[in-house]
């Protein structure tokens, strides 16, 4: 019974989303203010019925409810209760209902939060939301419904949930990241919404900019989590493979990074209106791309846990229909819009286009080395694989210049700039840059190649250049330094604190990347390895029961000087039910170093294949996302967007439509 | 003319779901590998049924079939009745026990029926390491060289067998004539 309630509520739910695609854009079409007034209840019970839909799957997977298809697939009753309610998007059914819940939810969020929309406006944002969830919806019903039934005959028990995904990681990450996916489609709709209006001018990008900000936050979280989950769990002590589903999510993180700038532009100087509105779309289309790769079976990959080519047909049919239909648009709306502003020569409006140009390219430079594999398959020529050395090989350069710029940019004036007056600033910064960096890299004592010196000095040159300006500006109150600081808006403080996540991410990556030691030896209890001024000693395996797995767990001191500085104790655990084995590394994690220790097979004898990584640094790679996301929090929570600008909108408004 | 400006991004769009909706007609199983068309790998490792026969390259000359196997993988379970019919239509298989027990391998075979001429134990995924292994269960075709000349990733089943595999089977066979 619960299921069907479950199937049923996502039909009404898309139901109510073909009203809210409907009425709200005729209305908006038609000037018919009772049709636009449709789109605020629908999108509030939408929400209402996916969270419903969303119970009653938790509910089948709580209650072991194994006639539900689905849930046969990826529970088990031995399965603990946490993960039989994560196992919920365990899947692809499951995630794809997380998907569209998101979705509504976002949707939700937009329609509470509107009281400065024009009617006109809401209408035709929650009209565009209710177009892309009437594809979602239609998509789980028609080829990936989760609540299809195996009746008669049932399973006694459950198939399990992938031990991969038994994890705390794979709770948290995958709502984080789809929040943060799904989450770009509140700046498209907006962007869809503007050119439909004729209109994207500052106030709409004022609008704009505190949802993608939020969406962009929650994909910062969620692709640090996903980085971090792949460290601990997999057990190869890597943090990123560049393996296309990370790829995906990294994508829409390039081109939302370049999009919050753009939009900062066309907030404050009314220009880059059409390259605003290509940005938005491209974001999102590229989150709808992810989503496409990840679930067609397009591409082979770790995580793809459904391949199925009805349903990438299916996919990409949507895929076209929005972005094709939406680039449409864009070509027959954009060429009418205005710049409402001059700039030139030197002025944060270039600086900062220069910025969108570099995260483009590099957005271009993962969305290439993705999808060549497909491009060379289709043509005929072989299969290759693009790994690790052609995205590291592009991107240092691409990191390390838009590190460059990201130091000069806060400290130049909107429209033009004087360039005489920062020559000395900045040849003072790059000089002690340059001194400070070189100090640091002797002092870890690291291997120096020119693109650790490089990323270092940059490093060093955004941390200087940035807390030039953060005095300069908080040095401007009479009253001194602290009423300075309290002046500053939150959006600036915010942007200072996201530019310093990236510096220590950067530095995380760089560090890791290139200092870290791995090491595979052979050890019996007793035996001993030393890695730098660790020394690992091996105590022997013994066997513990888990709830549903069995585990060999090892345990190993380690030493500094003779005095104990940590027990690890790694565990390979074999589930029962899907009969595989896992490698649960153990972790000592800290500020400067990570000590990472793992477990592989036994070689006989009653000696085991361990493996050990020394991995330095690896901590700012994920603190630093952390950092940003809080940047991106604060900036968000700034005054002015929560201002009563109604009032000047609606005249805006009045002019325009009189124009 | 603007209006060409600004449909660029569309045009590069419709190109790139061109592409996309092709790619979804290939199956991404048919993986690569940078051994096919070249010689198996040396290797030195113990038969499943006695520890103390060794077996090398040299004893992989075709046409056969190298299938790499595990209890602990589900599909090779669903594969195996395909390989037991193979095996009696004269194919010659041998097995590549891959990251496994020794005494759970004998008692799978035992109760499954034992479709393979011989059974390389590859306890420590060594071979398996060296083919370039993606995940059990995998095929080899090898020739009479003792060159790999295809490679099948997943299960092999009566479709795949039907409609792809037996002709490169059959090509194998031939060509030792």
């Amino acid at each position: 019974m619960i299921p069907e309630i479950g199937h049923f509520a996502i039909i009404i739910a898309m139901v109510i989303a073909i009203v809210q695609a409907i009425l709200p854009l005729a209305g908006a079409a038609k000037r018919n203010t009772r049709w636009m007034g449709v789109a605020k209840p629908a999108a509030v019970t939408q929400f209402i019925f996916m969270c419903v839909a969303f119970i009653c799957l938790a509910y089948s997977f709580a209650t072991n409810d194994f006639t539900v298809k689905y849930v046969a697939g990826h529970s088990n009753t031995y399965l603990p209760m946490a993960f039989k309610l994560s196992a919920v998007w365990g899947g692809h059914e499951g995630s794809l209902l997380l998907w569209a819940l998101t979705l509504s939810g976002w949707t939700f969020a937009v329609a509470l939060r509107s009281q400065q929309l024009p009617q006109i406006m809401l209408a035709r944002v929650l009209g565009v939301l209710g177009l892309v969830a009437v594809g979602f919806y239609s998509f789980l019903i028609y080829t990936s419904n989760p609540f299809e039934r195996l009746l008669p005959q049932f399973p006694v028990d459950g198939a399990d949930l992938n031990p991969l995904l038994q994890d705390f990681g794979l709770i948290v990450h995958p709502p984080m990241l789809y929040m943060g996916y799904v989450g770009f489609s509140v700046v498209f709709a907006f962007a869809v919404a503007g050119l439909l209006g004729g209109r994207l001018d500052s106030a709409w990008a004022r609008w704009a900019r505190p949802w993608t900000v939020a969406s962009w936050c929650f994909l910062t979280v969620g692709i640090a989590l996903g980085s971090w989950w792949a460290y601990y769990e997999l057990g190869w002590g890597g943090w990123w493979f560049w393996d296309p589903v990370e790829n995906a999510s990294f994508m829409p993180w390039l081109s939302g990074t370049a999009l919050i700038h753009s939009l900062a532009v066309t907030d404050k100087r009314g220009v880059f209106k059409s390259w605003t509105a290509l940005l938005a779309i491209l974001t999102f289309s590229l989150s709808l791309l992810g989503t496409f790769l990840v679930r067609s079976g397009v591409l082979t990959s770790v995580h793809a846990f459904a391949s199925d080519p009805e349903r990438g047909f299916f996919i990409l049919a949507f895929l076209f229909l929005v972005i094709g239909g939406s680039l449409l648009l864009f070509a027959i709306r954009a060429p009418r819009l205005q710049t409402e502003s001059q700039y030139s020569g030197v002025s944060r409006e270039v600086l900062l286009l220069a910025n969108n140009v570099m995260l483009v390219l590099a957005t271009v430079i993962v969305l290439m080395g993705t999808l060549f594999p497909i491009f060379f398959d289709v043509l005929g020529l072989e299969k290759i694989s693009i790994g690790a050395p052609y995205f590291n090989a592009m991107f240092g350069p691409v990191v390390v210049g838009l590190l460059f710029l990201m130091g000069i940019g806060p400290l130049l004036n909107w429209k033009r700039h004087k360039i005489g007056r920062l020559i000395r600033p900045f040849i003072i910064a790059f000089m002690s840059s340059v001194i400070i960096a070189m100090i640091a890299l002797n002092l870890l004592g690291m291997s120096l190649s020119l693109w650790v010196c490089l990323a270092v000095i940059v490093a060093v040159w955004v941390v200087w250049l940035t807390l030039l300006d953060f005095y300069r500006k908080m040095n401007t109150a009479r009253q001194g330094l602290w009423a300075g600081f309290n002046r500053l808006s939150r959006s600036y403080k915010g942007m200072v604190v996201a530019h310093m996540g990236i510096v220590v991410t950067v530095v995380g990556v760089t560090i890791v990347a290139t200092q870290d030691v791995e090491k595979d030896v052979r050890m019996r209890a007793g035996d001993s390895t030393v890695v730098g001024e660790y020394e690992f000693r091996f105590r022997g395996v013994q066997e513990i029961p888990g709830p549903n797995f069995t585990a060999q767990r090892g345990q190993v001191d380690v030493y500094v000087d003779g005095s104990l500085v940590a027990q690890l104790t790694p565990e390979k655990r074999r589930y029962w039910v899907q009969r595989n084995t896992m490698t649960e590394a153990a972790i000592d994690a800290g500020f400067s170093r990570d000590l990472y220790v793992a477990l592989g097979e036994p070689l006989g004898d009653g000696s085991w294949a361990v493996r050990i990584y020394f991995k330095p640094f690896i901590r700012w790679v994920w603190g630093g996302g952390l950092i940003m996301a809080f940047g991106g929090v604060l900036a968000m929570s700034d005054r002015r967007y929560r201002l009563k600008v109604k009032k000047r909108l609606l005249s805006g408004l009045h002019a325009g439509a009189q124009a | 003319m603007k209006w060409i400006r600004f449909g660029v991004p569309l045009l590069l769009f419709v190109v790139m779901a061109a592409f996309l909706a092709k790619g979804l007609e290939n199956d991404p199983r048919h993986l690569p590998s940078a051994r096919v068309d070249q010689k198996v790998p040396e290797f030195s490792l113990p038969t499943l049924n006695d520890e103390a026969v060794l077996v090398t390259q040299q004893n992989l000359k075709g046409p056969l079939l190298l299938n790499v196997w595990a209890t602990w993988c589900p599909s090779c379970r669903v594969e195996h009745p395909m390989l037991n019919a193979l095996s009696s239509q004269g194919v010659r298989i041998v097995g590549l026990n891959y990251k496994d027990e020794r005494a759970e391998a004998l008692a799978y075979l035992e109760k499954y029926h034992n479709p393979y001429s011989m059974v390389i134990f590859d306890q420590d995924g060594d071979l398996g390491l060296d083919l370039g292994v993606y995940g059990a269960p995998e095929t080899y075709f090898i020739d009479a060289n003792g060159v790999i000349r295809h490679r099948h990733v997943g299960v092999v089943s009566d479709v795949e067998w039907e409609q792809n595999l037996s002709a490169i089977w059959r090509s194998l066979a031939e060509e030792k004539i």
